[in-house]
C-alpha cells in the first residue's frame, strides 16, 4: 500500500482520519471510501441526507471577452444557451471524439465560466483547454482555492437552508447562486451526482473543517450522515451517471456512452465534432446499456459480456444496488443489442452468469 | 478483540481447534476491510482443502475476495446461515459467522499460523 504521504489530500483529510473513515487511494488521492458503511450511507442519501467531501474535484476558471468562445469550442454542449447563474453537464473531447473528461460548466457572467472537472483529470483538462486557447481568454486551474462539499438527499435543502440566507427554493435544478453559508462566501449549486435532490457548495479551503461540522450539525435533526466515495459510486450508478475511467474515457465517444444529449451539433465548430459526425454517418457500433443480474453474482467493472456464447462487450460499472436490492450494472454491447430485454451472460470468475439488459436509470427520484 | 485460542493467517483467516474439528472463519479486520458483505461462497461438504489454496470467496458491495484455506483437510460442515444472511459476517465474524468446519489432514500446519498477539501486531503494522 502506498504511504498516505505520497497521496494528495483534501483540507478535510485529518477530519476523515480522526472520525475513523476507511481511507483508500482514489486516483492518487487519499479519500474516505466509507464512514458507517456503504449501504447505510447510501440509504441516508436516498431517505434523509448525506454530506460528501468532494474537494478532490478540480475547478478551472475561464474569463475574458472571448471566454465563451473558448468554452464553446472546447466543449460539446451549447454554452450560448446558458443563462447567468445556470450550469450544464458537458463533454471535453479529443479530435477523435473520445473523452478528455466530463465536466460541469457554470456561467458566472458573460465573460466568466466556472468548470468543475474530475480530480485525476484536472491537470490534463487544464493543459488541453490551454492548448485550444487561441482566443482572448484567461484559463486558470483554481482547484486550490475551493473545498467542495456535496449535500445530497431529500433533506439536503432543509439542512443547507439552516446555514444560509439565500432562498434555496429559488435556485432551480442545475442553477447556482453566490452567497454566504455559515458566514462564509460560497458558491451554492443545485447539482449533484447521486440522482437525489441536493446541493454542491464551493467554499475557501480555510473554512473546510468548520463548514463540514456546521453542515453535520445542521443536518443532525434529519439524520444526516458523512458519506464516502463508496456510496457516491453506488448512488451515481443507480442514477446511471457516467464515471470517467469506467463508462467514458479517451476511447469512448458521447454517442456510444448514451450522452448524445450533451452534443449540440448545430452550435457550430467544436473539438471532436467532425469525428462524431463521421461516427454518426457510419453508424455507432457499440452503445452503453444497463443490466440486471438474473443469476447469482455481481457483474463487476471489466468483466466480459457474452451474447449467444460469444464475447460481445464489457461491464463498465457493476454493483449491488442498495436501494433496489438487485445487482445492477452498465455495459457496452453492439448497438443492435444495446436495448432493454436482451439476455446476456457475464463472465464472473470464469463462470457465465445470466443477466438481462434493462431500462435506465435504475433509480429515478419522485419529483 | 482477537480470541487467544484462535490461530491466524496473513490472509486474515482464523482457525479454532476443538479436538479433531477445525473451525475456519475470517477475522474482524477482514470484514472491516471488505465492508458490507453481500455474498459468501463456500465449498460443498466433502471438498478437500489444500493449505493456501482458495476455499471460497466473500463479496462485499465494493469487491470480491478469495478466502484461503489456513489448513489442509476435508470440509465436514458449512455454515448455512451465511447463504441467506451474509451480513452476519460483518456482525459476528469470530462467532456465529464461522465459514466451514474441517477434518484436518496435516495438523502440523497449525504451527505455522500466528497467535492472537502476533496477528494483532501484524495488522497493526499493515496499517
Amino acid at each position: 500500500m502506498p504511504q498516505a504521504s505520497a497521496l494528495r489530500t483534501t483540507a478535510l483529510n485529518s477530519v476523515h482520519r480522526a472520525s475513523g473513515a476507511k481511507m483508500v487511494d482514489f486516483g492518487g488521492w487519499d479519500m474516505p471510501v466509507q464512514y458507517s458503511g456503504i449501504i447505510d450511507e447510501h440509504q441516508a442519501v436516498r431517505t434523509g441526507a448525506g454530506v460528501f467531501d468532494v474537494s478532490h474535484m478540480g475547478e478551472i476558471e475561464i474569463r475574458g471577452p472571448e471566454a465563451a468562445t473558448l468554452v464553446n469550442f472546447a466543449t460539446t454542449n451549447n454554452i450560448r444557451k446558458l443563462k447567468i447563474g445556470q450550469a450544464h453537464y458537458s463533454g471535453l473531447l479529443y479530435e477523435t471524439g473520445g473523452f478528455v473528461d466530463d465536466i460541469l460548466v457554470h456561467k458566472v457572467a458573460d465573460d466568466d465560466y466556472f468548470l468543475c472537472v474530475n480530480a485525476s483529470n484536472q491537470e490534463k483538462d487544464f493543459e488541453h483547454i490551454r492548448s485550444l486557447n487561441r482566443f482572448d481568454a484567461q484559463v486558470e486551474l483554481a482547484s486550490d482555492r475551493y473545498t467542495q462539499l456535496a449535500i445530497q438527499g431529500p433533506r439536503a435543502k432543509a439542512t443547507l437552508q439552516k446555514l444560509t440566507p439565500v432562498d434555496l427554493g429559488g435556485i432551480k435544478y442545475y442553477w447556482f447562486a453566490d452567497g454566504v453559508v455559515a458566514g462564509t462566501p460560497a458558491r451554492i449549486a443545485h447539482t449533484g451526482y447521486t440522482g437525489e435532490d441536493g446541493f454542491e457548495i464551493y467554499v475557501p479551503p480555510s473554512e473546510s473543517v468548520r463548514m463540514w461540522n456546521e453542515v453535520l450539525a445542521a443536518g443532525r435533526e434529519f439524520g444526516i450522515k458523512p458519506c464516502g466515495l463508496g456510496a457516491r459510486n453506488t448512488l451515481r450508478l443507480e442514477a446511471k451517471m457516467a464515471l470517467y475511467g469506467h463508462e467514458i474515457d479517451a476511447s469512448i465517444t458521447p454517442l456510444e456512452a448514451d450522452l448524445a444529449w450533451i452534443v449540440k451539433f448545430d452550435k457550430g465548430e467544436f473539438v471532436g465534432r467532425e469525428a462524431l459526425v463521421r461516427q454518426q454517418e457510419a453508424g455507432v457500433k457499440r452503445k452503453l446499456v444497463g443490466f440486471e443480474m438474473r443469476g447469482r453474482g455481481i457483474g463487476r467493472d471489466g468483466y466480459e459480456v457474452y451474447l449467444d456464447g460469444a464475447p460481445a462487450g464489457w461491464v463498465t460499472s457493476g454493483s449491488p444496488s442498495p436501494h433496489l436490492n438487485k445487482n445492477i450494472g452498465l455495459c457496452y454491447l453492439p448497438s443492435g443489442q444495446a436495448h432493454p430485454g436482451v439476455a446476456i451472460q457475464i463472465m464472473i470468475r470464469n463462470q457465465p452468469v445470466d443477466a438481462v439488459t434493462v431500462e435506465t436509470p435504475f433509480y429515478k427520484r419522485a419529483k | 478483540m482477537y480470541p487467544e485460542n484462535f490461530r491466524y493467517t496473513k490472509e486474515h483467516e482464523w482457525v479454532l481447534v476443538e479436538g479433531d474439528t477445525y473451525t475456519i472463519g475470517i477475522t474482524d479486520h477482514a470484514q472491516q476491510e471488505l465492508g458490507d458483505i453481500v455474498y459468501v461462497d463456500l465449498p460443498k461438504p466433502g471438498t478437500t482443502l489444500e493449505q493456501g489454496k482458495s476455499l471460497g470467496s466473500v463479496e462485499s458491495v465494493k469487491a470480491v475476495s478469495d478466502v484461503y484455506a489456513p489448513v489442509s483437510g476435508e470440509v465436514t460442515e458449512i455454515n448455512g446461515i451465511l447463504a441467506d444472511a451474509p451480513e452476519k459476517l460483518n456482525e459476528d465474524p469470530h462467532g456465529a459467522a464461522w465459514l466451514v468446519k474441517v477434518k484436518p489432514s496435516a495438523p502440523g500446519e497449525l504451527a505455522g499460523l500466528m497467535s492472537a498477539a502476533d496477528y494483532e501486531a501484524y495488522i497493526g503494522a499493515e496499517k
